[in-house]
């Protein structure tokens, strides 16, 4: 790593910073301060513009680094990430998109409330969403550890520290100041960029092999050492029948987590209505699988082009290959071009955690004030105002996600993740589904799903070899490891639907018909929606 | 109009009041305010603009004995409108073309992706057999997922625009015109 990598992708980076510090302040300008603005930025978005903004809230920094350094390592294998993360797309826009905007106002809580008994709905979805948040916010701030660790050559364990506490510093800055409209606009620019930068190298590796996709294939098959096998699954999950189901169980937390991930429901609420929330969809749904179609050929072309061997030695884990890559499309180390690259690449994915771990705070802080304060605060207490409530809980859940951040940085970006969506799945996705379409489910039955989701999934990571009784665990001093997989989807997932249904066919509530003829009209219709 | 979370909870009472009003003698909530809807200038608007978007759309107005709400104003009408509503031929119709195209989409495209992982998981020799070149079945079946991603995203959008958003506005504007009746003189 030369000095002119490291100044210019400073440079760069830190124009990031102040180009996105300017939108917040100039779209903050004239804010009301209510909720309405603070949490959905005026429900004012059109589609395109809010599709967007879901494409950079969802492609983070682990799709970027993560996958293309898993396709480079690992060859097919990584590229099972690629499908889960986008075939998920296909549950929030049939079953959630759409609905969701019609009930709710703000949080995934109001979805389910309209229909129950709303304190301990409130404060079991609250809860759960807060969680899943942390857990997510986590996986980015590890990233941007991880990454600014390469930007600046040294592995200095302050300058990682500092990077975390000024990464997690300014974000709490941009939301409690800018809102959600700050937020979308943050995204906005992110995923132009992010595109732009995928789409450069894309077409440079393309170029490289005239176009020749197979040749690219062989290629990178041959440099892998591997052969015909890279291009076969099985090199990383074909080990053992515990690697195996462990997959499984990622794949599935991949394709049920996204429907429950808070800061995605979030985003629906930020359009004017229901249509333009599908349309929004559909453009981050073609967005964001052009973008994994072409981490696909980055990947492939990291291996062809770097070689597996020079991808391992600078980053065990692989997440160091497409800055590499972009080196060698430049002209290689040394060379102007390849400066410029590199330093774009490193910038666009510090500029990704940032806008990630943005969108994540302010969803995460609406849970905080619209669901657990409104629900717990005292009866006879002074209202405060929610809005000034969510800014503290901003700051509160960013000085967590910090303190977490700082103990897991070195865990993998991506495996943490899958474990937020498995979270996700787990505990909002059943009782979100449940109180959509059945007309029976109750409150108890509400509650149990959360928590019958909730509990087991965080309970079985606690258990599982990430935290303990391995080398690569966070504690790897002591061993209370009782579960054999890494990724607790394919126990927990069908534990929260089970749990939600005992809670409801035992609890002797008899559902309300009339609520769930509004939550029905509601959804499909349109009526009454904000 | 603001959403009814608010002031529907303020209604209907705290934590326990759904179970209560279930076990609440029929007859008595019925006696202490009798049916507001027959008197309501929205129940005209419902005979009269009802039928247009379905043949048999005419609801089938329940006696109000029949309900099971909390005695009291405007969250009574306010529910009754919706299950009006749910009741009528038109949202049924809206209702069913969504189902009628979910929920086999959500079969399909679920089966085929857990086939998918399931299939690289364990059969990873049938995943490498070559289809053509360095492209084997394993690369065709996930550049297949994309594909059938971006091809049920095009159809849900077209079904929906075409077959459901005209249908779902006018129940909206129908419904919130009802609603906004039922509600006016309580709110």
């Amino acid at each position: 790593m030369t000095g002119d990598h490291q100044t210019l992708a400073l440079l760069l980076f830190s124009t990031f910073v102040a180009v996105t510090l300017a939108i917040t302040t100039w779209v903050s300008r004239k804010r009301q301060g209510s909720a309405e603005e603070f949490y959905a930025g005026g429900r004012l978005f059109s589609p395109m513009e809010n599709g967007f903004a879901i494409a950079g809230d969802y492609m983070s920094a682990a799709s970027f680094l993560g996958i293309s350094g898993l396709i480079a390592l690992y060859g097919y294998d990584g590229m099972l990430y690629s499908v889960g993360f986008l075939v998920a797309w296909l549950v929030v826009l049939f079953l959630v998109a759409e609905l969701v905007r019609n009930c709710g106002r703000f949080t995934l809580a109001d979805v389910v409330a309209a229909r129950m008994r709303e304190r301990p709905v409130r404060i079991a979805a609250g809860t759960s969403s807060v969680t899943v948040s942390v857990m997510y916010l986590v996986a980015q701030m590890v990233g941007a550890g991880s990454l600014v660790a390469l930007l600046l050559g040294g592995t200095t364990e302050a300058a990682r520290t500092w990077t975390v506490i000024g990464v997690g510093a300014l974000m709490v800055i941009y939301v409690s100041l800018g809102g959600m409209r700050a937020t979308t606009w943050i995204q906005i620019v992110k995923a132009v960029l992010l595109l732009g930068g995928t789409v450069t190298l894309t077409a440079l590796v393309l170029v490289r092999f005239h176009g020749d996709f197979d040749r690219l294939l062989r290629t990178a098959a041959e440099r892998s050492g591997h052969g015909e096998a890279f291009l076969a699954p099985g090199l990383a999950y074909g080990g053992d029948w515990t690697s195996r189901f462990d997959f499984i169980s990622l794949g599935l937390a991949l394709v049920l987590g996204t429907a429950g991930l808070p800061h995605i429901l979030s985003r629906f609420y930020t359009v004017p209505t229901a249509r333009a929330a599908r349309r929004s969809v559909v453009w981050s749904i073609g967005l964001i699988g052009g973008f994994y179609l072409m981490t696909i050929v980055l990947g492939f072309g990291a291996a062809a082009l770097v070689g597996p061997g020079a991808v391992r030695a600078s980053n065990a884990a692989g997440n160091t290959a497409v800055p590499l890559l972009a080196l060698d499309l430049g002209g290689g180390a040394g060379s102007t071009g390849g400066t410029v690259l590199f330093a774009v690449v490193a910038a666009v994915a510090f500029a990704t955690i940032l806008a990630v771990v943005a969108g994540i705070t302010l969803a995460s802080s609406a849970s905080v004030a619209h669901d657990l304060y409104a629900s717990l605060r005292r009866r006879d207490a002074k209202p405060r105002s929610e809005v000034a409530v969510a800014r503290i809980a901003a700051v509160g859940i960013g000085a967590v996600a910090i303190a977490l951040g700082l103990l897991a940085r070195d865990l993998n970006v991506a495996f943490l993740v899958g474990l937020a969506f498995a979270v996700a799945a787990s505990a909002n996705l059943p009782v979100l589904l449940y109180s959509l379409f059945w007309r029976g489910f109750t409150t108890r039955g509400a509650v149990w799903a959360v928590y019958g989701g909730l509990v087991p999934s965080v309970v079985l990571v606690l258990l599982s070899p990430v935290v303990s009784g391995s080398p690569q665990a966070l504690f790897p001093g002591v061993d209370f490891q009782y579960f054999p997989l890494q990724n607790p989807g394919l126990v927990s997932i069908p534990l929260g639907f089970v749990a939600g249904w005992l809670g409801t066919v035992t609890s002797r509530e008899v559902p309300d018909e009339a609520k769930h003829a509004e939550t029905e009209v509601r959804s499909l219709t349109g009526a009454g929606a904000v | 109009m603001q959403p009814s979370n608010d002031r529907l909870s303020g209604a209907w009472g705290g934590p326990e009041s759904a179970v209560d009003h279930r076990d609440a003698p029929v007859g008595a909530s019925a006696d202490a305010s009798p049916s507001p809807g027959y008197d309501d200038p929205w129940y005209d608007a419902l005979a009269s603009g009802w039928g247009e978007s379905a043949g048999t759309g005419v609801p089938e107005p329940a006696p109000p004995s029949m309900r099971r709400e909390p005695a009291g104003g405007s969250p009574r009408g306010a529910a009754d409108v919706y299950l009006e509503v749910q009741r009528s031929a038109a949202f049924q119709e809206v209702r069913s073309r969504y189902r009628r195209f979910v929920v086999p989409a959500v079969a399909a495209f679920f089966v085929w992706y857990v086939a998918y992982v399931v299939a690289a998981t364990t059969a990873p020799t049938l995943m490498a057999r070559p289809v053509a070149g360095a492209v084997n079945v394993a690369m065709v079946a996930g550049l297949g997922q994309f594909l059938t991603t971006f091809l049920l995203t095009w159809a849900y959008a077209r079904h929906a625009r075409l077959r459901r958003d005209r249908a779902a506005l006018e129940l909206r504007w129908e419904t919130q015109e009802l609603t906004r009746g039922v509600r006016g003189g309580g709110s």
